[in-house]
């Protein structure tokens, strides 16, 4: 779904990332590991097409990247969840509001979702907090809730930058356990992280590829945990 | 979809797409208050050309259908050359009316310079004739071949000289507001540019969420655009209806004369400046967008 192949990107003349290739297939499980400004985010970003790479090339559902317009990429990122390191939330609107934002990018009404929308705060364990803006929310409940609205669009693939690093350990596992099950259901999932306990503890529920990212390349660290 | 329902949903708006804009109290009134001082101006601009444009039209249509023709005989004959001229025009196709000015009008004429007991009659002073064309208008130079034939004192004046000059300058004014409005646009366009750029850049990470989880850029835009376009609408149409009723406040020709009190809007005129809060509108819609697309362009 997702294809990096010979990947290069720097910031500034300095490559960060050398010849990097990953492919992201239906069903699949990946952690990305790697020690603190390794280029794990950058990664993630250039699989969500936030980032070009300088070299290489990107394949999203089929399409190369650099064939994509504004437009085309906008309609390929709601195939792809993302939870962000920093929830990224619109600060106005309510939890509820911003899970439904985007139906309404895509041009669906979100009051023809009320359901949907109920049942995924509900798994979340945010059923009560619907009304609540992001500024009244702890941090497990913003990752949370930020997976909701990851989800929401349905999509086949979910990335996940440091989704457990505000929470404490029960509730990382709920969030791993709730990934788990995406990723029974057929999704794709990559889950950057530097939590080894995370990736030893998905050990008992999934079979998982675990990614090394360092000196700017991609290793394998690990085949079924 | 016609445009009058395309019109209807953009002013109903997509509840989704205006939610996703914060509230931003500061770029609302700079707008509203910018498109309202620019609408107030607008409409004097327009009040300006329109009555430059009448005036044009009434000093050329006056002037253009009236002659004067001067007789400068010694007193003896001017009589005698008065009777001729008159008798020159009944035949003279494209002569409504002539007649002979009595003392009283000659007096009158030049009562400014030289007072109201000025005794015409008996000084050398021209006699003056005054002649009302058809609308089709006569043959001046045959009728200035006809009285130096038979009234040798008698001068065709047909106010070309007079007229020129007068209707270019009013046809001037009327450019120099036609400018003014184009101008107040431009600048007005400019001042809502700068006003959306602000909220736009204060807004740049809710833009860069939106387009993270799937949003078009003309999803993300019409939330600006909206706003701001209605904003300028209500700005406007508040600078209109003040400007109207400054325009509607002054005083009439009839009461005190002269040029200035002739700037205002007479009959149909009334409604052009209701034309002002839509261009208004429009200019903000696409003032807007152009700089939420801009914008975006920044934004992968």
């Amino acid at each position: 779904m997702i294809e990096l192949s010979d990947i290069t990107y720097g910031y500034d003349g300095s490559p960060l990332l050398n010849g990097i290739s990953l492919d992201l297939s239906p069903g699949s499980f990946h952690f990305l590991t790697g020690p603190s400004g390794a280029g794990k985010t950058t990664l993630l970003k250039l699989c969500y097409l936030d980032l070009k790479p300088a070299k290489g090339t990107i394949t999203v559902f089929g399409a190369p990247s650099e064939k994509l317009g504004r437009d085309a990429i906008a309609k390929l990122r709601r195939r792809v969840g993302v939870v962000h390191q920093d929830c990224g939330f619109l600060e106005h609107l309510s939890l509820r509001e911003n899970v439904a934002m985007p139906l309404a990018a895509a041009g669906q009404d979100p009051t023809q979702h009320d359901a949907e929308i109920d049942e995924l705060l509900a798994w979340v364990g945010l059923a009560r907090r619907a009304d609540a803006l992001p500024a009244e929310l702890s941090g497990g409940e913003k990752q949370r809730a930020a997976l909701a609205r990851a989800l929401i669009l349905s999509p086949d693939v979910v990335l996940a930058d440091e989704p457990t690093g505000n929470v404490d350990w029960e509730m990382s596992l709920r969030l791993l356990t709730l990934l788990v099950e995406l990723n029974r259901m057929g999704k794709a999932i990559l889950i950057a992280t530097h939590d080894l306990n995370l990736i030893r503890a998905a050990k008992a529920q999934v079979t998982a590829r675990v990614l090394r990212l360092r000196r700017g390349q991609l290793d394998v660290a690990g085949v079924d945990l | 979809m016609n445009l009058s329902q395309s019109v209807l949903e953009f002013l109903s708006g997509d509840v989704n797409a205006k939610r996703i804009v914060p509230p931003s109290g500061f770029t609302a009134r700079l707008t509203a208050f910018t498109a309202a001082a620019m609408a107030f101006l607008a409409v004097f601009a327009l009040a300006l050309s329109l009555a430059t444009h009448r005036l044009a039209e009434r000093w050329s249509g006056e002037l253009a259908q009236s002659s004067t023709i001067r007789i400068s005989a010694p007193l003896e004959q001017r009589e005698a050359q008065t009777r001729a001229v008159l008798r020159i025009l009944e035949t003279t196709p494209g002569v409504a009316t002539a007649r002979a000015l009595p003392p009283d009008e000659q007096r009158a004429l030049l009562a400014p310079w030289f007072g109201a007991d000025l005794p015409v009659e008996t000084l050398p002073i021209p006699q003056l004739v005054e002649v009302v064309e058809t609308a089709q208008g006569l043959d001046s130079e045959g009728l200035r071949l006809r009285l130096s034939a038979e009234a040798p004192g008698a001068v065709l004046d047909d106010h070309t000289r007079w007229r020129r000059p007068l209707v270019r300058a009013a046809e001037r004014l009327n450019l120099l507001g036609l400018g003014a409005l184009g101008l107040i646009t431009l600048t007005m366009a400019a001042m809502i540019t700068l006003a959306a750029g602000s909220a736009l850049a204060a807004n740049r990470e809710v833009m860069r969420v939106l387009r993270l989880i799937g949003a078009r850029d003309t999803f993300i835009a019409r939330a600006f655009v909206r706003r701001f376009t209605l904003r300028a609408l209500a700005g406007s149409a508040a600078g209109t209806v003040i400007a109207m009723a400054c325009i509607w406040a002054l005083p009439s020709v009839e009461q005190a004369g002269g040029f200035l009190t002739g700037l205002g809007f007479a009959g149909a005129g009334w409604l052009a400046p209701l034309l002002v809060p839509p261009v208004a509108a429009f200019v903000a819609f696409w003032a807007t967008r152009f700089a939420a697309l801009r914008a975006l362009k920044d934004i992968p």
